[in-house]
């Protein structure tokens, strides 16, 4: 038996000892990707802000600057063209125009590139979105976000307690800063999967920082002589093993989708792997310290119904 | 102690496997290249149909490997993609217009598979090539044709009756009648009252003033009878596309959803579903000059109108009926071979034609085509502005009292009598749409997108089943058959139940869900090493692991699919696929990692007396 960690009730890892540290990290992290969100704004994708998207697959790596120019050429002066995946894929957006008749921009785009270059071009994507779709695609977006919270603060706090929901709630908000700032950061598009990225990250996220709080709750009911941070490190080092393996396998096919998912699924897994990181973060600091900063002891931890519970689960196995 | 499952658990567990499994099998066999015959409005598919389709294809030497009949479609499989597109050119040019010839993929799902509702994945549009058009629909548009026709109602009534009024107008929804005396105010209130459905009656004698106010429920039905009729119209039209499985559906209060797999011409296919147009019936005024209107003097209850293809013609502003009430038009030839377009009404447009027609025999009658075409203005809600343009496309002169089938002579070639023809029909379209959002995928992108979902999902499989078997040993290679079933079980689930599609999005739902999936089991490994640690015999540690570990796992994946609902209920297509995946993900997962790998390792393990190490 070979183990990541060893678990040692009288001598466990001092996470806590170093809190005023991760703190520090955390208000720096989320003010940088704060600033970053202020400064570069987000990169929003096609979903959000409406307009029209080709990709084309040539046969031949296509020229670039060739492109721009027969586009420029034919009124879509407008036109950003990028290569996508590899140099034969194209990929060319327009923004939104203000007129109503733009449901036909992409056909009228395909033909200006079939009929201006040699060679068979193979439409391999066309997508458009009016305005209005994309306002009430981000309205949406942004009412799941706060719905996802809302909900799992509610959850949380029936299930456990109140500080232990709202500093999981305060973990997963920072999650979703950290991770919209590296976007920011590195212009990466945020589109709808980014956005499904985002609430599987809250998912995931969650479910690490339930098995930490479910550790802390035990602990501190079991624990009877040690001092709210010793309990809170002690369950933080006999979760940790968990918490590391958890992490590393999603890690691992997260890595894999990155490399051979494609291109519409590589923002995806960046997020997604991104969030995996923060959150195991987020579940072994943030929120410990904040726990611990909101005052909490055993007498929080001590619901009537210890017993019963685990009469139910020897029915459930 | 000893850890043993009674019989019945073990049983049922194993049922739950294998009957996820027996669904999960269809997967297997692929698909045949098809192509799929139905009828259009006009044909039917019969037995006589299937023996012409035989027949065709024995003349142009393709032998199918299937041919099927059933729901009023007949499926003939074929070998390759060749002999597809080589079936269903012979069969267009064979069975003309009145059938849709569809290239599709026919599962090849075995008999006894397909008699329990046995059926592969369905594929979302990003895997399999498609288009998918979200349509708005101009309500305001509908609502503007039924104010003007209640407003001739009115008139129309309080003619017959010989009620005089001083005005009858739209003011809103409703309509506002002025009468000049309380004489003429308490006729025309006995012969309105009660007479329109969907309208209160408001008096107000003191100004002799009446006015009908149209009632919510019916602006309600209005709107769900402009939606249906459009996705009607649509089913009609995607007809003409010759597309094997579309989805055509509505969404939210005005919008309609149009799937269209393995459409690649998508300029063709918004040329067809986006053309919106309707029709009028008016009589023209004879009784005015047409020279005095075109020279701006247009008589009042009159307006002039252009001819397509030139020219001028003066039309009375009363309707005679609109285009919904269509409800075919066809050509045909009268008995010196001279084209004609047949047309007929629904009931109440019958009795509207013969009520107008009864005293106006010999009279013209004209044919309004009215098409919106999308401006560049938007309306203050926000929605898209129409123009309206409108064009004479037939004057005829009504040679008898017109019932529910009419037809319309001189109409010149067969070829203009087609056209006319097709009109009458694109003009029973109530209410325009406008595309408002559009994702097309290519074919060579969805089969790249079906390699790369499958080869993330082999490689992320196999690189944590390493990983398992490594860190975890025999138990680990117990979580790794519990991660096995769990796949062939979201798979068998996802075929099973009706609307789950798989998108690209929804597989990579499956290889998160295989990395999470494992977290159940490194919970509960990890709290049987700790028992160990502390000193328990390996079955009390077996036992207690599950026994703690159990409601934190229920607590974490109660709280992801929390998030799943929240995903499914706000996203749109491929989201939806990843939050059905996910969410279908968790509940299995959560079967096979705790009561799978208990019922293994208890058979395993849990019946053994002097256990005294584990391999975990």
């Amino acid at each position: 038996m070979f183990q990541i960690t060893k678990i040692d009730e009288n001598n466990p890892l001092k996470f806590m000892s170093i809190n005023k540290w991760t703190t520090i990290l955390s208000v720096v992290l989320i003010l940088l990707s704060l600033g970053s969100l202020a400064v570069n704004k987000l990169n929003w994708g096609l979903d959000f802000t409406g307009g029209t998207l080709v990709e084309v697959g040539f046969e031949q790596p296509a020229d670039l600057a060739e492109l721009r120019t027969v586009l420029e050429g034919n009124e879509f002066g407008d036109a950003v063209v990028q290569n996508y995946g590899t140099q034969r894929d194209v990929l060319v957006r327009i923004p939104p125009r203000d007129d109503a008749a733009s449901d036909t921009i992409g056909n009228e785009l395909l033909e200006v590139l079939q009929s201006n270059i040699d060679g068979g071009i193979d439409v391999r994507r066309v997508e458009f979105v009016g305005p209005q779709v994309g306002e009430e695609l981000a309205e949406a977006g942004g009412l799941a976000m706060l719905v996802a919270l809302i909900c799992i603060l509610v959850y949380v706090s029936f299930r456990f307690e109140w500080r232990l929901a709202l500093s999981a709630v305060a973990g997963l908000a920072q999650d979703v800063i950290l991770i919209l700032g590296l976007f920011s950061l590195l212009q990466m598009q945020v589109d709808l999967t980014i956005l499904a990225a985002l609430l599987a990250v809250i998912g995931y996220s969650l479910n690490d920082s339930i098995v930490v709080a479910d550790r802390i709750r035990e602990n501190f009911r079991k624990l009877r002589k040690n001092t709210p941070e010793e309990v809170i490190d002690i369950s933080l080092s006999q979760t940790l093993s968990r918490t590391l393996v958890t992490s590393l396998t999603t890690l691992l096919v997260l890595l894999v989708l990155m490399f051979f998912g494609g291109q519409m699924i590589f923002g995806f897994a960046v997020a997604l792997s991104m969030g995996v990181i923060v959150g195991t973060y987020s579940s072994v600091f943030t929120r410990s310290t904040l726990v611990l900063a909101m005052g909490i002891s055993r007498d929080d931890l001590m619901p009537p119904e210890i017993e019963k519970e685990g009469e139910e689960q020897d029915n459930y196995l | 102690m000893l850890n043993r499952y009674p019989l019945w658990k073990n049983l049922v567990i194993m049922f739950v496997v294998l009957f996820a499994g027996l669904y999960a099998l269809p997967n297997i066999y692929g698909e045949d290249y098809a192509v799929q015959i139905s009828a259009t409005r006009s044909g039917e598919v019969t037995l006589d149909t299937l023996g012409q389709v035989e027949r065709t294809l024995e003349r142009g030497g393709i032998q199918p490997i299937g041919v099927e009949y059933a729901d009023g479609q007949i499926l003939v499989r074929v070998d390759s993609d060749d002999e597809q597109l080589a079936a269903r050119e012979m069969l267009v040019s064979e069975l003309g217009i009145n059938y849709v010839v569809a290239l599709n993929l026919a599962p090849a799902t075995p008999n006894w598979l397909d008699s329990i509702g046995g059926e592969p994945l369905k594929l979302g549009l990003d895997l399999r090539g498609g288009v998918h058009f979200l349509m708005e629909v101009d309500m305001e548009e509908a609502l503007v044709k039924i104010r003007d026709q209640m407003v001739t109602s009115v008139r129309d009534r309080l003619r017959d009756e010989r009620v005089r009024y001083r005005r009858v107008e739209e003011s809103g929804n409703d309509v506002v009648i002025e009468l000049r005396n309380a004489e003429d105010y308490q006729s025309a209130v006995s012969s309105l009252r009660n007479q329109y459905e969907g309208y209160d009656v408001r008096t107000d004698s003191s100004q002799n003033m009446i006015t009908l106010e149209m009632t919510d429920q019916f602006l309600q039905d209005t709107r769900a009878n402009a939606i249906d009729q459009n996705i009607t119209i649509l089913r009609n039209r995607v007809d003409e596309l010759g597309v094997a499985e579309p989805v055509i559906q509505r969404q939210g209060q005005d919008r309609i959803v149009v799937e269209l797999p393995g459409i690649q011409d998508t300029a063709r296919a918004k040329e067809i579903l986006g053309a919106t147009a309707t029709l009028e019936f008016r009589f023209q005024d004879t009784e005015n000059d047409l020279q005095d209107a075109m020279a701006g003097r247009v008589p009042f209850g009159s307006r002039l109108y252009d001819m397509r293809g030139g020219g001028q013609v003066l039309l009375q502003n009363r309707i005679i009926l609109t285009g919904d009430h269509i409800v075919d038009a066809s050509v045909g030839y009268d008995e010196s071979n001279r084209p004609q377009v047949n047309i007929s009404l629904d009931s109440a447009g019958g009795r509207l034609m013969t009520q107008a027609t009864r005293g106006n025999v010999g009279e013209p009658m004209a044919t309004v085509f009215i098409e919106f075409i999308a401006t560049d203005e938007r309306t203050d809600e926000g929605t898209i502005d129409f123009e309206r343009v409108e064009e004479v496309v037939s004057v005829a002169t009504i040679q008898a009292v017109l019932g529910s089938n009419f037809r319309i002579t001189g109409v010149g070639s067969a070829q203009e009598a087609q056209n006319l023809a097709l009109l009458l029909r694109a003009g029973a379209l109530i209410a325009p749409i406008q595309i408002v959002e559009e994702r097309t995928v290519g074919p060579s992108l969805g089969a790249e997108n079906v390699k790369a979902g499958l080869t993330a999902i082999v490689a992320g499989f196999v690189l944590v089943l390493l990983f398992m078997g490594i860190y975890y040993r025999k138990f680990g290679m117990v979580a790794n058959l519990a991660l096995l079933t769990n796949l062939v079980m979201i798979i068998g689930i996802m075929s099973l139940v009706p609307g789950a599609t798989l998108t690209m999005p929804g597989m990579a739902g499956i290889v998160l869900t295989v990395g999470m999936a494992v977290d159940a089991n490194v919970i509960i490994f990890e709290r049987i090493r700790e028992e160990l640690i502390e000193g328990r015999s390996p079955q009390q540690a077996i036992a207690r692991g599950y026994e703690n570990a159990f409601s934190t796992i229920a607590d974490a994946n109660i709280t992801t699919l929390i998030t799943a609902l929240i995903l499914f209920a706000v996203g749109t297509g491929s989201i939806k696929g990843f939050a059905v995946t996910l969410a279908i993900g968790i509940v299995t997962s959560m079967f096979t990692a705790i009561a799978g790998t208990r019922a293994v390792i208890n058979l395993a393990w849990g019946r053994q007396k002097r256990l005294t190490k584990l391999s975990i």
